[in-house]
């Protein structure tokens, strides 16, 4: 029979740890893919960071290397800078990456290094057990926001995509979310174009993907995925941040 | 043989290549050199200094707590070396730009008019190599020769005219020592 | 080899360590090793390498964590202060076996301290320095020249053992000129075969993880042991330590660095007045010379040990010593410099001399 579908060969074949419902299993899917798709998986470094995607090390069918809390990009700077020829990919939660790796990821970003980073933001961190993340939403309660995140005492949800716009040095920032399969759609999208640009050598580009967390906002599976769609995307809009300029009429010619 | 010399001035009198100047020298002659200056917050401000070491053995230290030469270019720097100047020690004395003078009775002071001779010269700039002249006759640390021959090894970028005038310099120098 | 130069030790330290294979080096600014970014900021772009300001200390060890990985001869540097905030990297390194290199040109502590030579961070270099059981090789040089020339073995160990390697120096080491000589020719990188862990193309290989990191049950116990094994192997291996006239000495004079070119000075005073001293000089202070210690002390009954802080090195003596000889202290922290008349004075008074 012929196959029509079958599992990507940029995943090892072993049981993921996430909880039912984590968007997290959707997300390595779809970077797996599209590292296959591109012919990359014998080219290709994975950082894991420190959170809930700790084991990414694990899962992905290629060279890989965990580092410490909030430095993927820090780390993806010296291997980027030694082995040009690779893609690398700094996978980040929002702990890590907004908070304790804020300036590491604003540096890279700077730098125009030419990285790509796929940026979980679930608003919450995870493999902790639901302390209060930078991106926890206003009114959104953890366990160290018991009674909901206030402005007085915790401030602002970052908006890494906006922040990072105004940089020069980043040259693609998306944001997408995995809740409905149109939206899985289009993050594959997305983390196609930013790896393209990076083999390009175009410099730093970012996919953040709303994701999903059941187990620490404790809710169901499908109520978890509602406020992704009813909460989350409205105060994090989904869409093209910084994009590459469109080409002008005389470089149309000459492609 | 043993000579900790410090050298001082306002940053800009060639204080820190003058000392390196002394210490390369003093390779040349196959003795034991050390060159230490006043780095980071210490040389802010204006002021500069250094610390050399000519000796006929390892040099345990580079710094020199109590030197047995002082080169003083300037009016400040007078006020802070000349206390920590060794009984028998020698002052050297830029006169073109310090009017006090040394009240102490256990040292010997070589008035050395380097600016004044610098500018005969052509540059105010070699004022530190007319000093390092004077120094090198009287102590004898280094030779003359070394001090002229390492003048194009330290001053790398100089063209032949400015390696030249700073020769000249220390010849002057010298010559203000008896 | 080449005619003697005249170098600053920050320069000899950087210009040795490119001769010994660097190729990346990420750091960030800091009072008295600032000349050592400097200088590779031009030099690693002459030899087709990489030269990064970090935007930290952290950034910069994890810049080296990921270029270490990839195989590079890696380097930073810093002082004291910078050198804490790189613990946190140098333990995921030793973790995950990474061979990185790095310098301590240290200042005075604690806090922001001063920026004058010091010796006060012995502990934090030779305890391994971050969070976890861990050692890193430590070289102790005390000239110029070892400035330059240290960076070669640093390599060599660090690659050999797949361990974090330092130089310990300080703020006079550092800043002073000295007369050099290399001992070596430089590397030829290209020569240097790829380890069989390093990341990067995979063709026709598995692919490899470097981490630092195992949850299952007893598996971290187990790597612990194996890293104790391998701290036994360089401790049995790579202990270098230089004695001085110690066969026939009533006192014997220690200290590492700058203190024992002091020490050294202070024994050439000693012995003009017959006063017969020696010098042990370790010049690894980790794996520490204990044996050398121990054996001399079946002899020497008094040990003066000179540190440029209030009594860190002095551990490891008594710990060699095992209580076989009577050890005194003279420790000058914090930007004092000992003096070879002062420590005469005080073999004088230990050995009961006018």
């Amino acid at each position: 029979m012929k196959k029509v579908f079958e599992r990507t060969k940029g995943l090892v074949d072993i049981p993921m740890r996430y909880c039912p419902g984590c968007g997290h299993g959707v997300v390595h899917r779809l970077v797996a893919e599209v590292i296959e798709e591109m012919g990359m998986l014998k080219k290709a470094i994975l950082i894991a960071p420190v959170g809930c995607s700790v084991f990414a090390d694990e899962y992905f069918n290629t060279d890989a290397i965990q580092g410490a809390h909030g430095r993927g990009p820090a780390i993806a700077t010296g291997l980027k800078r030694i082995k040009p020829e690779c893609l690398v990919i700094s996978y980040q939660g929002d702990g890590d990456l907004a908070s304790i790796g804020m300036a590491e990821t604003i540096h890279a970003a700077n730098r125009a290094e030419n990285i790509s980073i796929i940026f979980i933001n679930n608003a919450i961190y995870g493999m902790t057990g639901g302390q209060m993340a930078p991106t926890t939403l206003l009114g959104m309660k953890s366990t160290t926001c018991p009674a909901g995140r206030s402005v007085d005492v915790n401030g602002y949800p970052f908006k890494m995509c906006e922040l990072l716009a105004t940089l020069d040095g980043a040259y693609y920032l998306e944001r997408t979310s995995v809740h409905a399969p149109a939206n899985v759609i289009k993050t594959k999208k997305a983390i196609k174009k930013a790896f393209t640009y990076q083999m390009e050598g175009r410099g730093f580009t970012m996919v953040e993907i709303l994701s999903q967390c059941p187990t620490d906002w404790n809710l169901t599976p499908l109520q978890a995925i509602e406020r992704v769609k009813n909460e989350m995307i409205s105060y994090f809009p989904l869409g093209v941040f910084k994009a590459p300029p469109k080409p002008t009429k005389q470089e149309t010619v000459k492609v | 043989m043993y000579q900790g010399i410090i050298m001082a001035g306002f940053g800009g009198q060639g204080v820190v290549s003058g000392g390196i100047l002394l210490a390369y020298s003093g390779m040349v002659d196959g003795k034991y050199v050390t060159f230490f200056p006043a780095y980071g917050a210490e040389m802010r401000g204006g002021t500069a200094n250094c610390s050399v070491v000519v000796s006929s053995e390892e040099v345990a230290s580079p710094v020199v707590a109590f030197p047995d030469s002082i080169l003083v270019m300037n009016e400040p720097s007078l006020a802070k070396f000349e206390p920590k100047l060794r009984p028998g020690g020698v002052l050297f004395l830029n006169t073109s730009l310090v009017s006090s003078r040394s009240k102490r009775d256990d040292i010997e002071t070589v008035e050395v008019p380097a600016n004044e001779i610098a500018e005969e010269l052509g540059n105010i700039k070699c004022a530190n190599m007319v000093m390092l002249g004077a120094y090198v006759k009287k102590s004898k640390a280094v030779s003359i020769e070394a001090l002229k021959k390492s003048v194009a090894k330290v001053y790398v970028k100089a063209n032949e005219k400015v390696l030249n005038m700073n020769r000249q310099a220390i010849e002057r120098g010298a010559e203000l020592v008896k | 080899m080449a005619e003697k130069t005249l170098m600053k030790g920050n320069e000899a330290l950087a210009e040795g360590a490119v001769r010994a294979g660097c190729r990346f080096f990420a750091g960030y600014p800091i009072t008295p090793q600032n000349e050592i970014p400097e200088y590779m900021s031009w030099r690693l772009p002459e030899m087709g390498g990489t030269f990064i300001q970090a935007e930290s200390e952290v950034a910069a060890i994890n810049m080296l964590f990921g270029a270490s990985a990839c195989g590079a001869r890696v380097m930073t540097s810093s002082s004291g202060p910078g050198i804490s905030l790189k613990q946190e990297g140098i333990s995921y390194c030793a973790g995950a076996r990474l061979p990185i290199f790095y310098a301590n040109v240290v200042r005075g502590g604690p806090g922001l301290g001063n920026i004058a030579p010091s010796q006060g961070d012995y502990y934090q270099a030779t305890r391994g320095g971050g969070h976890g059981d861990y050692r890193v090789f430590v070289m102790a040089p005390g000239s110029v020249s070892e400035m330059a020339n240290f960076p070669r073995k640093c390599y060599e160990v660090a690659f050999k053992y797949r361990i974090p390697s330092m130089i310990l120096a300080d703020g006079l080491l550092g800043q002073m000129m000295e007369p050099l000589e290399f001992d070596f020719e430089p590397v030829d990188t290209s020569t240097i075969p790829e380890p069989d862990w390093v990341l990067g193309v995979n063709e026709g290989r598995k692919r490899r993880v470097v981490r630092s990191y195992d949850l299952a049950p007893g598996k971290m116990e187990e790597f612990n042991l194996e890293l104790d094994s391998i701290h036994s192997e360089v401790k049995a291996n790579e202990v270098i330590c230089e004695t001085i006239e110690t066969d026939d000495a009533e006192l014997v004079l220690t200290g590492y660095g700058t203190s024992a070119r002091v020490c050294k000075s202070a024994m050439a005073l000693a012995r003009k007045e017959g006063i017969k001293v020696g010098v042990i000089r370790p010049i690894t202070i980790w794996p520490f010379p204990e044996k050398i210690f121990s054996e001399i002390a079946d002899k020497v009954k008094n040990f003066l040990v000179v540190e440029m802080s209030l009594g860190q090195y002095i551990d490891d003596v008594k710990l060699s010593i095992l209580g076989k000889a009577k050890i005194d202290l003279h420790k000058r922290p914090a930007g004092g410099i000992p003096v070879a008349e002062e420590i005469l004075g005080v073999i004088k008074q230990i050995l009961g001399k006018s």
